[in-house]
């Protein structure tokens, strides 16, 4: 074997090469517009057909769009302003902003209160969404809903207070009986709850004043906008919990619990939505006692939470099975009981993973809260096809407010998805 | 490396298995399972894939049910109330093949959960444990990161210290170093055997035949859901009885 031969197999290296600079031609914005915009001839064809698309799309809106008119009484007096020039009318926005948000019935006087529970909300959900907060702050969460609702309906006082009272009472009978007996803690809890409710449905009106502090606003006086956050808060927080409990039923051992939860996730995911809302709005009526109505906002509410409840307890079902069976066998080496092991364990992971699905259906309620104004409630989508279109100050102007509902929609619905990912990415401690 | 194995264990018994059966639907898994496991024993339980072995530890702190028979640990007769197996899982501690530490709790977190909800000691006194024990393990160091960051040997070191810090009278390992590299078997196992010489009850399910010779009291060997034959290591090895366990072992130690 010849030495030259031994030389070119045996190498060492003694100096690492320093890191260098890629060439120009490989890197920088011009190098990427030829690899993304500019590949290939058909490539190019393609990115110059779509800038000719994209600069149409703006050439039509934009002058559009910022040649709106903002002040103006009516559809043509806004023409009158803008004299055959392309624009938009959005003065309708301005003259008719307090009914977007608010219904066109509800006192213009107490504006100040739906305002104020918008942002005390902000301020409950805050704990609740970056759990790295305080967890004291939870009070205020647990609060907020009474709150709202006092700010919100007005009235007496005294009805918040002792719905509250009812939750305390009911958590007291729940937390004194739980040692003996979970069910016994449970159901002992809820009755306890309802005889306060029922004990308060005589004592409220006999403490109502002549003159609340706040004067009573009917439910059917809400809308605008306002009906959709309330709707969509509402039914969004009452249907996770709802949901994870049914979708534990649905995989329980226990054949009746388990029945119970499969018909009704079955039923309701068979039935159209919209269905449930003309039930929630005309038929429900029937079924209760002419002098005893349940108020149409909450049978609304009853009706979206089961629907939506529904499609989380199959979302969530999923992130159950796509556990490893070794985390259920873990928590129960370890002794954890049943409620231990999901809330510790199981659940934390599971909703982990169900995050997505549960943003999508958290997503979709909300704009399908939009669907209330076919059972004649003023929501947002009420009050532009109904008072605000019907009106002959603005009869014919579609694009502006159409736009509008698009664009408070879509704040909402990005924040959510933006929100969700975030979690995500927090949440992830697994590494995989 | 001879004197463990003799060490002697007490007359008290830890686990009493009597004419134990389980079925999964038709299929009979464990027929007529008879076992005394006596305090500070150390059982190895070996046997082909199918065999039932991981079965019969996982029926003792009722991972799975058992159709026919009793099974009796530490006095506690194991039945379908859930407070006596509640018991029973927190006096009995358990590995798996794939660790299932908790992904989303940091490893502390995972070593301290169950004393703090199970057993409700202060959480400051349960953090104090948890170390002595990753000490033990040797990966303090590693207290306030999640399993996935951690190796497979690493993360089983953690599983063993999990249950430890229940303080178990009982430890039951489920082929703890199956899923792992051969570097890190050895470290799995070093943790094992120094906890075997500390005098823990110990069934374990494993191929490690190096492991049984050492540290245990006795070597099951079990086939088609049964106990075939069971003897103190050296005879187990040097003199197997039954054809079925001399065909197995000269499978595995043939090469």
């Amino acid at each position: 074997m010849s030495d030259t031969h031994a030389h070119s197999v045996a190498f060492v290296r003694m100096e690492t090469i320093p890191q260098s600079a890629p060439p120009l031609a490989a890197a920088g914005p011009v190098r990427w517009g030829k690899d993304n915009l500019f590949a290939t001839p058909a490539n190019a064809l393609l990115t110059i057909a779509s800038l000719v698309v994209i600069y149409f799309i703006l050439a039509a809106t934009v002058p559009w769009i910022l040649n709106g008119v903002w002040n103006a009484g009516s559809l043509s007096e806004c023409r009158e302003i803008l004299q055959g020039t392309s624009g938009a009318c959005f003065a309708v926005l301005t003259e008719r902003w307090p009914q977007l948000l608010f219904g066109f019935q509800y006192p213009s006087e107490a504006y100040w209160r739906p305002t104020l529970a918008f942002v005390l909300m902000l301020v409950a959900l805050a704990p609740v969404l970056f759990f790295d907060l305080p967890r004291k702050l939870l009070i205020i969460t647990a609060l907020f809903p009474f709150v709202a609702y006092w700010l919100i309906w007005g009235g007496t006082i005294w009805a918040p207070i002792l719905a509250l009272v009812g939750f305390i009472v009911g958590y007291l009978v729940y937390a004194k009986f739980v040692n003996r007996s979970f069910a016994v803690g449970f159901f002992g809890g809820i009755a306890a709850a309802f005889v306060v409710w029922a004990l308060s449905g005589y004592i409220v009106p006999a403490l109502t004043p002549e003159e609340t502090l706040l004067s009573s606003v009917p439910s059917r006086d809400l809308g605008g906008y306002m009906l959709n956050m309330m709707l969509g808060v509402t039914c969004v927080s009452l249907s996770v919990p709802l949901g994870i409990v049914l979708a534990l039923g649905r995989q329980s051992s226990m054949p009746l619990i388990k029945w119970v939860c499969v018909i009704f996730i079955e039923f309701i995911r068979g039935v159209p939505l919209i269905t449930l809302l003309f039930v929630a709005s005309v038929m429900l009526a029937f079924l209760f006692p002419p002098d005893q109505t349940v108020d149409l906002f909450i049978r609304v509410v009853i009706m979206i939470t089961m629907f939506s409840s529904a499609y989380i307890a199959e979302v969530i079902r999923g992130g159950l099975a796509a556990l490893p069976k070794g985390q259920y066998e873990a928590a129960d080496s370890l002794g954890l009981d049943y409620a231990q092991a999901m809330r510790l364990i199981i659940l934390p992971q599971a909703l982990k993973i169900s995050i997505p699905g549960i943003v999508n259906i958290a997503v979709g309620l909300f704009k399908d809260t939009t669907l209330v104004s076919v059972i004649s409630m003023f929501d947002i989508l009420g009050m532009i096809r109904g008072p605000i279109l019907a009106s002959t100050d603005w009869n014919g102007l579609y694009w502006e407010l159409f736009l509008f509902a698009c664009v408070v929609f879509f704040v909402v619905c990005y924040s959510i998805s933006q929100y969700s990912q975030w979690l995500e990415r927090r949440l992830a401690t697994d590494h995989r | 490396m001879a004197d463990t194995a003799q060490m002697k264990v007490s007359d008290q018994v830890a686990i009493s298995i009597q004419n134990m059966n389980k079925w999964y639907g038709a299929f009979h898994v464990l027929r007529d399972i008879d076992l005394t496991v006596y305090q500070g024993e150390r059982i190895v339980i070996c046997g082909p894939s199918g065999s039932g072995k991981s079965t019969l530890i996982r029926c003792i702190n009722a991972l799975e049910e058992h159709q026919k028979g009793s099974i009796e640990v530490d006095g506690t007769l194991l039945s379908s109330d859930l407070k006596n197996i509640d018991k029973i899982r927190s006096e009995v501690g358990m590995c798996f093949q794939h660790f299932n530490l908790f992904p989303h709790l940091s490893i502390l977190e995972n070593l301290t959960l169950a004393p703090i909800w199970v057993r409700k000691t202060p959480k400051k006194e349960a953090e104090e444990v948890a170390m002595h024990y990753l000490e033990k393990v040797k990966i303090p160091d590693q207290a306030n990161k999640y399993p996935g960051q951690l190796s497979g040997g690493q993360q089983q070191r953690v599983a063993i210290a999990r249950s430890l810090c229940m303080k178990p009278r009982i430890m039951l390992f489920d082929e703890p170093t199956s899923a792992l590299d051969p570097e890190m078997i050895k470290e799995v196992l070093d943790t094992m055997i120094e906890l075997a010489e500390e005098g823990m009850t110990m069934l374990c399910v494993t191929h490690e035949m190096g492991f049984a010779r050492q540290v245990a009291n006795r070597v099951i060997f079990m086939d088609e859901g049964q106990i075939v034959e069971q003897n103190e290591p050296e005879e187990f090895f040097n003199n197997p009885q039954s054809p079925r366990t001399q065909l197995f072992l000269s499978q595995i130690l043939g090469h």
